[in-house]
């Protein structure tokens, strides 16, 4: 008997086509309604058919953020599957699947459960209800709420007709018996405990939470051009254009992407562009003009690796350096990434009053990981929501670029107010016209790159202290690899290992340094440079001892984490 | 204080702003001209108009006109106003840019645009030369013509802004020469008015740099045709007409507009800088996420 307790690491794959995402659909929602926990994240090959995608998914006790490299359970829609994911199969991992979807080599070496999934599905009617029946069988191993499966079947095929959606239910509930008949006949036992109050918290990907912080933030403009995997934010942005009456459109390119925002947020509009870092290369030019001009922006980036195309479906922390440096000439920008989906949302909320508020560039660094990651969670509070404006009326005398103190010109916008609002992408006076007066120059060029960086540094939050301000060992971590560290340290234990986690990436609050004083500092990245162990050196003088790096596009696990930690510290 | 009205209030009253860049001669000053006219006689004011430009020496004009204004990058100026106007649609906006601007750095947004229509204006001031960076063949230089950066002579198609923006079926298509004060402000009034992308080719010498296409070869080669708006087919037929160049209007095109388009407006025509965060819907999103 195979038995898995508190925590179970669930991955299923197949073709891209044969509806993984589907069956990742069905169980995050029904398993959660029952009540448990649930963490999926998925791996996709760049394809539209075949391949290998796979997703994982996680049922738990307790609140589970992160990606685990161990299988518990596999479920193969076919050969191949094993192979691909070899390296993660340990002796108490089941296959729980067909013989003819596992590759000969693994027959004799891996723990198979026979089901008939085929079988079930043709009984059904066809071999399309594969994933749905495959789908039950989890559920039933849990024995979940089968209510809230045919709740989430009715919503998602709905349209497709009565037909479709009795059948799906009818090869789910065939599925959903034979998980319970395992159990019964002592096959498989799961030991999971539920906990009401997951049945009313909430079920995000990082997607939606970008999306809908977007949302609250005020965004009301969001231009694009489609890029793996930003895409998710503006085909959310799109579906949920009518009902929240904003802009959303496709453009012929990521230079006019870019360019149509900056024109909608001189206008006063809330505009934002969601990319990935080969169209964010391409946006340089105008958030150089976003620089000059201190024309707000925000920009959604979702992280792959580079360089070039290179892997287009999968994922790094690889372009830090791109938003820190991107544009030509010195002008400040704010670098957010978020760790978790509740930080997804209040940072793009924060997103777009810093943009307000400062006139400079504001980039949210997300990665493919991230946006692809669900879980549970409490609704975020929309009354903490703050929308905050600074836009003055052009009075006659306005004078856009007006030299203050903190580096900070009263924004206008054009038809409130008798008086013009003139920007400009060249050197200015104060009235925004053309200047090449050496004097002017100088006071333009500190009033922008100096006078409302240090403001903007001297507002910027600390990063998140973790564990005792006294530990020895202090292992810094950025962006999205927040849950897999934070999980690692729990498992490690250990009182002298504290975490310092910046979602806040840049300009950093000088006030930040004295965290790292006396400490060991071990950063960790999935990136192959280190890029933020870097800018750590650069901005604030701190060494970084040790660096733990992953870059072969996958993301960081928590065992990795582990490993890691205990390597440097041990 | 009162603000002048007219011709006057368009004029700029900010420190500077009588320190023109342009050439003595050059026909930019006469397309400053005919804006102003325009935009005076169609009774706006400076704070509901914005001129957008692009880089090189038409796109200053921001500067030497008292409007909103936004003088960004080049080639760029198409989208930006785009944006202006769909933030804003109660502004009147106007695309300013020369030939390299928005038919060379900037064609596929303008190509683009086309398909988009926003309810924008587009004035090229085409002399058919690269002036800011000192006389390089531009899209529209005539074959044959030597340069500095072509000493063999331009032996590219020169750019048909016309034919092509009838092809594509643009929403209103006209040519104008700046040396004809009065017709090229009627044409200008008409293109602000039309609702939808207007794209007006002004055909105008430079003094320093191009000394083909100067006032007397302008005249020389340009005819006012006595007709017009055509339907598409006879328009393109006029378009590719080369020696004489016609000039007016060629084709108007109703359709609806990009802002007209977009969900943002279809119930409230609130201009967005003046909404706020929808948050009730924000709550009822993770409602729905609840189940």
């Amino acid at each position: 008997m195979a038995e898995f307790k508190e925590d179970v690491s669930i991955v299923l794959g197949g073709a891209a086509g044969q509806g993984i995402q589907t069956v990742e659909g069905i169980l995050t929602y029904a398993l959660k309604r029952s009540g448990y926990h649930v963490y999926a994240n998925k791996e996709y090959m760049s394809r539209v058919r075949g391949g290998i995608n796979a997703t994982e998914i996680m049922v738990s006790s307790r609140r589970v953020r992160a990606f685990v490299r161990r299988i518990d359970i596999l479920v193969p829609f076919k050969q191949g599957v094993l192979s691909w994911v070899a390296d993660r199969i340990g002796k108490n991992t089941v296959v729980l699947g067909e013989r003819e979807n596992v590759e000969e080599g693994f027959i004799e070496k891996v723990n198979l459960v026979e089901v008939p999934l085929t079988k079930l599905a043709l009984e059904t009617g066809s071999q399309l209800y594969l994933n749905t029946t495959a789908a039950g069988l989890i559920v039933g191993l849990f024995h979940g709420d089968f209510d809230a499966v045919e709740e989430y079947i009715r919503k998602r095929f709905g349209s497709k007709g009565e037909n479709v959606v009795m059948k799906n239910i009818e090869a789910a509930r065939k599925g959903y018996d034979l998980g319970v008949k395992l159990c019964e006949e002592k096959t498989i036992a799961v030991e999971v405990q539920k906990d009401e109050k997951v049945k009313d918290e909430v079920l995000l990907t990082g997607t939606e939470a970008v999306g809908i912080g977007a949302l609250a933030g005020g965004m009301n403009f969001l231009s694009f051009y489609p890029m793996s995997p930003s895409t998710g934010v503006s085909t959310f942005a799109a579906q949920h254009a009518e009902e929240f009456e904003i802009v959303v459109e496709q453009v012929e390119d990521e230079i006019s992407a870019i360019n149509m925002a900056l024109g909608a947020w001189f206008a006063g509009a809330r505009a934002m562009v969601s990319t990935s870092g080969g169209g964010f290369a391409l946006m340089s030019e105008a958030i150089s003009l976003a620089g000059m001009a201190e024309n707000p922006m925000v920009v959604h980036l979702a992280q792959r690796p580079g360089p070039a195309t290179g892997l287009p479906t999968r994922t790094m922390q690889g372009d830090l350096n791109l938003v820190l440096y991107a544009g030509h000439g010195d002008f400040p920008r704010i670098i957010l990434a978020p760790g978790s989906l509740e930080e997804a949302f209040y940072l793009t909320v924060e997103a777009f009053n810093l943009a307000d508020k400062y006139q400079v560039p504001v980039i949210i660094l997300t990665d493919q990981y991230f946006v692809d990651t669900y879980y549970n969670l409490p609704a975020p509070d929309v009354e903490k929501v703050k929308f905050e404006r600074y836009i003055v009326e052009a009075k006659p005398g306005y004078r856009r670029y007006e030299l203050t103190e903190d580096g900070i010109s009263p924004r206008a916008v054009p038809g409130y107010g008798e008086e013009v609002v003139v920007a400009n992408g060249n050197e200015h006076d104060e009235w925004g016209d053309i200047t090449e007066d050496a004097e002017l120059t100088r006071r333009m060029q500190e009033k922008r790159a100096i006078k409302k960086l240090e403001t903007i540094k001297k507002n910027a939050p600390l990063p998140r202290l973790v564990g005792s301000e006294n530990a020895e060992y202090l292992v810094v971590s950025w962006g999205s690899t927040l849950h897999a560290v934070e999980e690692a340290l729990e498992q490690l234990g250990r009182d002298d290992v504290a975490l310092l986690h910046f979602s806040w990436v840049y300009p950093l609050n000088p006030e930040t340094k004295r965290l790292f004083e006396g400490k060991t500092v071990i950063a960790i990245e999935n990136n192959i440079t280190g890029q933020f162990a870097d800018l750590l050196r650069k901005e604030l003088g701190v060494e970084v001892q040790h660096k733990v790096l992953k870059y072969d596009g996958r993301p960081f696990s928590v065992e990795e984490v582990f490993d890691a930690l205990k390597g440097v510290i041990e | 204080m009162n603000l002048p009205t007219g011709r006057e209030a368009f004029e700029p009253r900010r420190p500077g702003s009588e320190d023109v860049a342009w050439c003595p001669g050059c026909g930019n000053f006469g397309i400053r001209n005919i804006l102003i006219s325009a935009l005076a006689e169609l009774g706006l004011r400076p704070s509901q108009v914005a001129i957008i430009s692009g880089i090189g020496q038409a796109a200053k004009m921001p500067h030497y006109i008292n409007a909103n204004g936004y003088h960004t990058l080049h080639g760029r100026a198409i989208p930006i106003a785009t944006g202006v106007k769909a933030a804003n649609p109660e502004l009147t906006v106007i695309a300013e840019g020369g030939d390299g601007d928005m038919y060379a750095e900037g064609g596929n947004h303008l190509l683009h645009a086309i398909r988009r229509n926003p309810d924008i204006t587009v004035l090229i001031h085409d002399n058919q030369i690269y002036g800011l960076t000192k006389g390089q063949a531009s899209p529209t230089t005539m074959v044959g013509m030597k340069t500095p950066t072509q000493p063999w002579g331009v032996f590219e198609e020169p750019f048909n802004p016309v034919a092509l923006a009838i092809a594509m079926n643009a929403s209103f298509v006209a040519r104008t020469f700046m040396g004809y004060f009065r017709e090229s402000v009627e044409i200008i009034k008409k293109a602000i008015q039309h609702r939808g992308l207007a794209i007006v080719d002004i055909l105008h010498p430079c003094v320093s740099f191009n000394k083909v296409n100067t006032y007397a070869w302008y005249r020389e080669h340009t005819y006012w045709m006595d007709d017009g708006p055509f339907d598409r087919e006879a328009a393109f037929r006029r378009a590719i007409e080369t020696d004489p160049l016609p000039l007016g209007i060629f084709y108007v095109n109703e359709r609806p507009t990009f802002e007209e388009s977009v969900p943002a407006y279809r119930k409230d025509k609130t201009p967005l800088w003046k909404r706020g965060p929808k948050l009730d819907l924000v709550e009822e999103f993770f409602e729905s996420k609840r189940l």
